[in-house]
């Protein structure tokens, strides 16, 4: 997996060389940094095996963090070297994820489910209706992206390679973490709750801190967002798009974090063409009928499907090579 | 100082049960036990199906709240400490129906009980291949028999070989008291021997209770013996006093002779 990993690493690299400028924007980086929102979605489903609706709300804290300390056109908020800001973005969006984790610490299934919308949509309505911070339901705009060590990220393909750059650390991040201490009593967690209490860890803190760690990644979507919307209002983490990636997860595969790149490309591609060929009024009927193709054909999203059928091949390989080895044994 | 000998120092108390009740609804499983575990103690504890003899672990763990009575784990009250500050205290279990990480390797689960006994379990990036703590993992292993299994995952492994990891995993650290339950339901006639010498080796200061059906492995591995029945501790004593009373064979053979 490592070596085909690296690969498509390679390839997103040079890829820019190859496509349009809309193709780089509007379906590549975009569809990278769907993939981080989702990432954190499937960190939490694969790792401790509960279903977050409160993923956009985490990236929305992030996002609005970062508008309210950059430069920008509402007039709302105070400017701070970006280095501070996304510090301060990743924070506000990691002690989020706290809270969010401390509130649905004993919930799983269709409880986590519910007590994490109703904190989304709670700050859903905080942000309409605050105008001090969030500027009511028209939010931020003329947001711009920093220069960064010298080169600014307005710049479409800069910004690209940071996008590039962030994922491949959120996808680092996510691996590290799971196989630390910490990452493994989340697992833990997910599998036998009493055990890992009947090991001398208290599971209520090993909750919060993944629910931490979702909220980090999230809140790195939710900067580069913002950054490359240049605005943030209400409508950034209102109930469309929560379900929008939990159709990304679903579509790319909830077994393997990494499904979420794959589903966030298939949602994009869908979003940007289907809309071209059909209208805007079909584009949820098109989702709807992908999702259900999905749910029914391949129940472990596209990675999922993709990963047992390779070990299918490999078993197939596997039998074959010992054959051959019996064979060669026996002449 | 005249009491300060070998012999004074094996009469520390590890575990003290007083008035231990549980009762789920108007059902009493645990019925108003009193029972003193002495440090080195090697206790099996005989009692029919539902007798209470699972659910007393679980109360000495704190896996279920009791319902009255105190637990004294060496010395200190417990009875309202949540589980993870017993195991710290010294307390160990297994538990009858494997309750494992299915999705972690063997290596990954030796080594989460590992960090947790040591309190290391809060740290957030991977710890070096050659740590200290993957040693005492691989330690681990080897006494439970799992050594050629580490990178497996625990949910592929055999029935046998979980109750392995459970032994393993209760080993952990430097357990004071460890609750074994039924560690050799479902083991091959084969597979029972290793059980017995490896009970038989555990360190000389442990304190042990071991629920066991199995009559040989009970006696062989315990200098003392007690009975539950109905949720109630109705006798203990040497094993072959015990083992040969009225009142086990009433238990087991339902009638007296
Ligand atoms: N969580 C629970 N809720 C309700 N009743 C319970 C619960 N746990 C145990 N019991 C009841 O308590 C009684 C004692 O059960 P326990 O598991 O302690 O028996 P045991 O002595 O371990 O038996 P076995 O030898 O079959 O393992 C049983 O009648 C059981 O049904
Ligand atoms: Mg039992």
């Amino acid at each position: 997996m490592s070596r085909t990993l690296l690969l498509i690493v390679v390839i997103l690299i040079i890829l820019p060389a190859f496509i349009s400028d809309f193709w780089l924007n509007q379906i590549l980086t975009r569809s990278i940094i769907l993939g981080i929102a989702a990432l954190s979605l499937t960190f939490l489903t694969t790792y401790l095996g509960v279903v977050s609706f409160a993923q956009i709300t985490l990236a929305g804290v992030a996002g609005y963090t970062i508008a309210y300390f950059s430069p920008n056109t509402t007039g709302l908020g105070i400017e701070l070297p970006w280095l501070f800001a996304v510090a301060l973005a990743l924070l506000f969006s990691t002690l989020a994820g706290a809270f969010v984790g401390a509130i649905a610490k004993k919930s799983v299934g269709i409880y986590s489910i519910m007590i994490t919308l109703a904190i989304s949509m709670a700050f859903f309505y905080f942000t309409r209706q605050n105008y001090s911070i969030f500027n009511g339901w028209t939010g931020f705009s003329g947001i711009t992206a920093p220069v960064a060590f010298g080169v600014s990220l307005e710049d479409s393909l800069v910004f690209y390679y940071a996008t590039l750059l962030s994922a491949t650390a959120a996808g680092y991040l996510v691996v590290k973490f799971t196989s630390s201490p910490l990452g493994l009593a989340v697992q833990g967690v997910k599998d036998a709750a009493r055990r890992v209490r009947a090991i001398g860890i208290p599971t209520t803190p090993v909750i919060i801190a993944a629910y931490a760690f979702s909220g980090f990644i999230a809140g790195m979507s939710g900067v580069l967002n913002v950054w490359q919307q240049e605005r943030i209002s209400s409508f950034s983490v209102g109930l469309g798009p929560t379900i929008d990636l939990l159709i990304i997860a679903v579509i790319g595969g909830m077994r393997h974090p990494l499904g979420a790149f794959i589903g966030a490309i298939t949602y994009v591609l869908i979003d940007t063409f289907v809309i071209d060929l059909f209208s805007r009024d079909r584009f949820n009927m098109i989702i709807g009928l992908v999702l259900l193709f999905i749910v029914m054909a391949a129940p472990q999203g596209i990675l999922g499907s993709f990963l047992s059928a390779q070990k299918r091949i490999r078993k197939y390989d596997n039998n074959a090579i010992k054959r051959k080895i019996k064979n060669d044994c026996e002449i | 100082m005249p009491l300060t000998d070998g012999s004074a120092s094996n009469q520390r108390v590890a575990l003290n049960l007083k008035g231990v009740t549980r009762r789920f609804g108007s059902f009493v499983a645990v019925d108003n036990l009193n029972m003193t575990i002495k440090t080195g103690e090697r206790r099996a504890i005989l009692g029919s199906n539902g007798a209470g003899k699972t659910t007393l672990f679980n109360l000495i763990t704190g896996d279920f709240p009791l319902s009255e009575g105190s637990i004294e784990i060496e010395g200190v009250e417990s009875s309202t400490l949540p589980t993870h500050k017993r195991i710290q205290a010294g307390l160990r279990r297994t538990y009858q129906h494997a309750l494992l990480f299915d999705s972690l390797s063997v290596r990954d689960t030796l080594l989460l009980a590992v960090v947790g006994i040591h309190n290391k379990w809060p740290l957030f990036y991977p710890l070096k291949k050659n740590s200290k703590y993957h040693e005492k993992a691989e330690a681990l292993a080897k006494v439970a028999g799992l050594s050629s299994k580490m990178d497996v995952l625990v949910g592929a492994l055999s029935h046998g070989q979980k109750r392995q990891l459970e032994i393993g995993i209760a080993l952990s650290g430097d357990p004071k008291i460890v609750l074994f339950d039924e560690p050799a339901a479902g083991l091959s006639p084969a597979e029972r021997p290793v059980l017995t010498e490896l009970l038989l080796s555990l360190p000389k200061k442990l304190s042990v209770i071991l629920i066991e059906h199995d009559m040989d492995i009970a006696l062989e591995t315990s200098n003392i013996v007690s009975v539950m029945h109905n949720g109630k501790h109705l006798l203990e004593g040497e094993p072959e006093e015990v083992v040969h009373s009225d009142i086990v064979r009433e238990i087991y053979v339902g009638k007296r002779q």
